[in-house]
């Protein structure tokens, strides 16, 4: 990695050489394994099997405009317009192998942890039927008590040393230890890095223009392993921090009037982005002086345990947000409603995500009555552009600069 | 042989189609607690150790707009109904819940329930999806006992012995045995009972103490076999297979369009009594071991995935003419199923319908046609 570069120039740097290596790992003969995006990657890294992820995958593919095609393709072979949008896309690429987003190989095997949702059990069985595949499936149990359990410890434990004697069978190769805690090492320091420059976005005004996240998440899917990627968010944090120093707020200055537009209100967004509509979310909110500061994404990769504690590992791969409870799910929303300073929510209520929306309308309610913060919830999807709308989504936007007006003047 | 005598028919049939009345009725013949189990799966043979009634709770036609507060409009219909009827307080005459966590939408119902219905015990369970597995079948035992002792104290029971939930084990499979027997029978004489009367028959179960519903059900199949076999040369002989194949008025138009059932691959019917406990064990195990059997099911993890195969060896089994493949919207994991089986179904060149349904259809016009457009193809 060259010196002076910028973290963003890293990151692209990072993201192009992440794709580029798959490839080659591809056509060197090494395994690739098609993961899940929170999934315990660092067996696979111990084990030299070159891990890429669908859902990035699909996110870049979203992102580019080019979801339709893929979109389209899985629904004429059956796949129903109901289903998670990521999976239609990653299913039809399945085939196709081919994307302007850039391309990913055909996996050797399958990396999949339910606890993102039970949608990619499904998902991936496909794959692993269609390819006739190995697939390994790390379950985590639903909490549906406020902490996790030892009951589910022990079986993702288990689950874990299970996937290891499934990997030195498909490798032929011993498992190598020492090099486990090494990435293990590794893995939880980018983390912690990744935590840290988010956090900068408590600053007022905040540093962090929250829509970065959006970006930076890329390679903390894809390289939570690597020094690389530990280096880009340790790096990423020390701009930020300069720039919370100096009260540095998240925009440049316009290049035409040179005024920079002030950070009036702060939000958090829930669920996933609408990757078609980036720009449009984007450029809607920072009209009205909105700063989306944080959302849940910097606590889904803080996967953060001692080097060699296998119940530490499974404990944070099931203690993602999405795979608690309710009570936790409000508790943790009204943590970062104080802790950032929130005016209000945005909450995504994606199409294709039904474990994040069938309980998003009682967490509206009860931060509400916890908080005093108004909210709005729009209509979208992550990837597929037609449930979006961008006259509803400026509506709701407008209505809630007005509640959060509305709120200050009190 | 002679006419088919529908009296004992009859009386499942207005069990099923009444729940209500028919689980009020259980409770006092048997002075037993009832507890609701959500699909997909329960632990039935534990809480009947206990000596408590299993009440399946598979949503309904209830229509109304009281859920809209916790569940956006593309969630699926059975657990639209299951929450309309809990916020209409329908279900207050169940001691406790045992909701499932089988896909993402059962995880949120349990959350969401918490809150929204009060006045029910909310029991959690969580089945292993790696089923097969040393660390899935500790942890399915572990759930089980788990979900028994929470149970305990809730209703408030002893727990139960060894000899009570071995005997609860064998009077279960004794049940799953007398079914597949009755599946069997109706598929050997196509056209005698009408769809309806096969759903509800074995819809029955749900809300009746299985040591009242087996003698039943084994007097349906002497009864069926004695039957004469209708002339059957028009009808048509369907597999059906999706979640769930109502409602009733869907099942009226398979009869109306010369469709018969002679197999199905139903989570609400075959798919519960399909797999039969090993007889070795204990109880706890014997359960534990049926779940690692039971394949071909979307609910529980399989990347062999075994389903299109099963439904085409069914086909064969009961030579049946076509596949009817119904899809309750929404339902993710049978979504995801489709596909696949669809291309299996065209590489065995099996005749396939698909439909998609919700519970709370009431015009059947559409689906009238596309049976009527189906059997003209066939």
């Amino acid at each position: 990695m060259e010196a002076n570069m910028t973290s963003k120039e890293m990151l692209n740097s990072l993201l192009a050489a992440h794709y580029e290596n798959a490839e080659k790992a591809h056509e060197e003969g090494k395994l690739v394994a098609w993961c899940t995006s929170i999934s315990p990657q660092e067996l696979l890294e111990t084990m030299g099997i070159y891990a890429v992820y669908p859902e990035n995958h699909a996110a870049a593919i979203g992102a580019r405009k080019q979801a339709p095609d893929f979109i389209n393709y899985s629904e004429s072979n059956g796949y129903s317009v109901d289903l998670c949008s990521y999976a239609r896309v990653n299913l039809a690429y399945m085939d196709i192998l081919q994307s302007e987003a850039g391309n990913i190989p055909k996996p050797d095997l399958i990396w999949c942890c339910s606890n993102i949702c039970n949608t990619v059990l499904k998902w991936y069985e496909d794959i692993a039927k269609e390819l006739d595949i190995p697939m390994i499936v790390f379950d985590t149990p639903f909490n549906h008590s406020y902490e996790v359990t030892d009951q589910n410890v022990q079986y993702i434990k288990g689950q874990l040393l299970e996937a290891i004697d499934k990997l030195e069978e498909i490798t032929g190769k011993k498992f190598d230890y020492d090099k486990f805690h090494e990435i293990m090492d590794i893995s939880r320091e980018t983390s912690i890095w990744w935590k840290k420059a988010s956090l900068t976005a408590r600053a007022k005004p905040s540093p962090l223009d929250g829509f970065e996240l959006f970006n930076y998440m890329a390679t903390i899917v894809c390289m939570r392993g690597t020094k690389e990627g530990r280096d880009l968010y340790k790096l990423w944090y020390e701009e930020l921090t300069e720039k919370a120093e100096k009260g540095l707020g998240p925009w440049k200055a316009n290049k035409e009037t040179g005024i920079i537009p002030e950070e009036k209100y702060r939000v958090m967004w829930d669920g996933i982005a609408c990757w078609p509509y980036l720009g449009v979310t984007y450029k809607t909110l920072k009209k009205y002086g909105i700063n989306m500061v944080t959302s849940t994404y910097p606590d889904s990769w803080y996967i953060v345990y001692e080097t060699g504690d296998l119940d530490g590992m499974a404990k944070c791969y099931s203690s993602n947000y999405v795979n608690r409870s309710l009570d936790f799910g409000i508790n943790n929303v009204v943590n970062i409603v104080n802790d950032f300073s929130l005016d209000g929510i945005v909450f995504h209520s994606n199409r294709s995500c039904k474990l994040m929306d069938f309980r998003q309308f009682e967490v509206q309610r009860q931060v509400e009555a916890r908080t005093g913060v108004p909210s709005i919830i729009f209509d979208g999807d992550q990837t597929d552009p037609r449930a979006f709308n961008e006259a509803q989504f400026e509506t709701r936007v407008q209505a809630l600069v007005e509640m959060m007006e509305a709120r200050k003047g009190k | 042989m002679g006419e088919l005598n529908k009296n004992n028919i009859n009386e499942l049939v207005a069990i099923a189609q009444n729940p209500k009345e028919s689980v009020a009725k259980a409770i006092n013949d048997t002075g037993k607690k009832a507890v609701g189990c959500f699909p997909i799966y329960t632990p039935d043979e534990a809480i009947y150790a206990l000596g408590l009634l299993p009440v399946g709770m598979w949503g309904g036609p209830v229509k109304g707009n009281l859920a809209d507060k916790y569940l956006q409009t593309f969630c699926c219909s059975i657990m639209k109904a299951n929450t309309e009827q809990a916020l209409l307080g329908d279900y207050d005459l169940l001691s406790a819940v045992l909701v499932t966590s089988f896909c993402d939408t059962l995880k949120c119902i349990i959350e969401d329930w918490k809150v929204a219905v009060p006045y029910l015990h909310i029991v959690p369970i969580v089945y292993p999806q790696n089923r097969k597995t040393p660390s899935g079948r500790a942890y399915l035992k572990a759930e089980i006992e788990r979900v028994s002792a929470q149970l305990e104290q809730v209703v408030g029971r002893k727990p139960y012995t060894e000899a009570d939930l071995s005997a609860a084990v064998d009077l279960y499979d004794e049940y799953r045995a007398a079914s597949q027997d009755f599946v069997k029978a109706v598929s050997e004489k196509p056209g005698l009972l009408t769809a309806s009367e096969r759903h509800n028959v074995i819809k029955a179960a749900y809300f009746m103490d299985k040591a009242d519903y087996t003698p039943k059900l084994k007097a349906i199949t002497e009864e069926i076999k004695k039957a004469d076999a209708p002339d059957a040369k028009n009808l048509t002989k369907v597999v059906v297979s999706g979640i769930i194949n109502e409602p009733d008025g869907l099942l009226d138009i398979f009869d109306e369009t010369g469709f018969t059932i002679v197999g199905d691959d139903l989570a609400q019917e075959t798919r519960q009594f399909r797999t039969i406990a090993p007889k070795v064990g204990t109880g706890i195990e014997r359960m534990v071991e049926r779940i690692a059997l039971q394949d071909g099911c979307a609910f529980l993890y399989d990347d062999k995935k075994l389903r299109g195969q099963m439904i085409i060896d069914l086909v064969k089994k009961t030579g049946a003419d076509a596949v009817f493949f119904n899809q309750l919207k929404f339902c993710d994991p049978e979504e995801f199923d489709w596909p696949i089986i669809k291309k299996e179904l065209e590489a065995a060149k099996i005749p396939t319908l698909y439909i998609e349904t919700e519970q709370q259809m009431d015009s059947f016009e559409q689906t009238r046609t596309r049976l009527q457009a189906f059997a003209e193809i066939i």
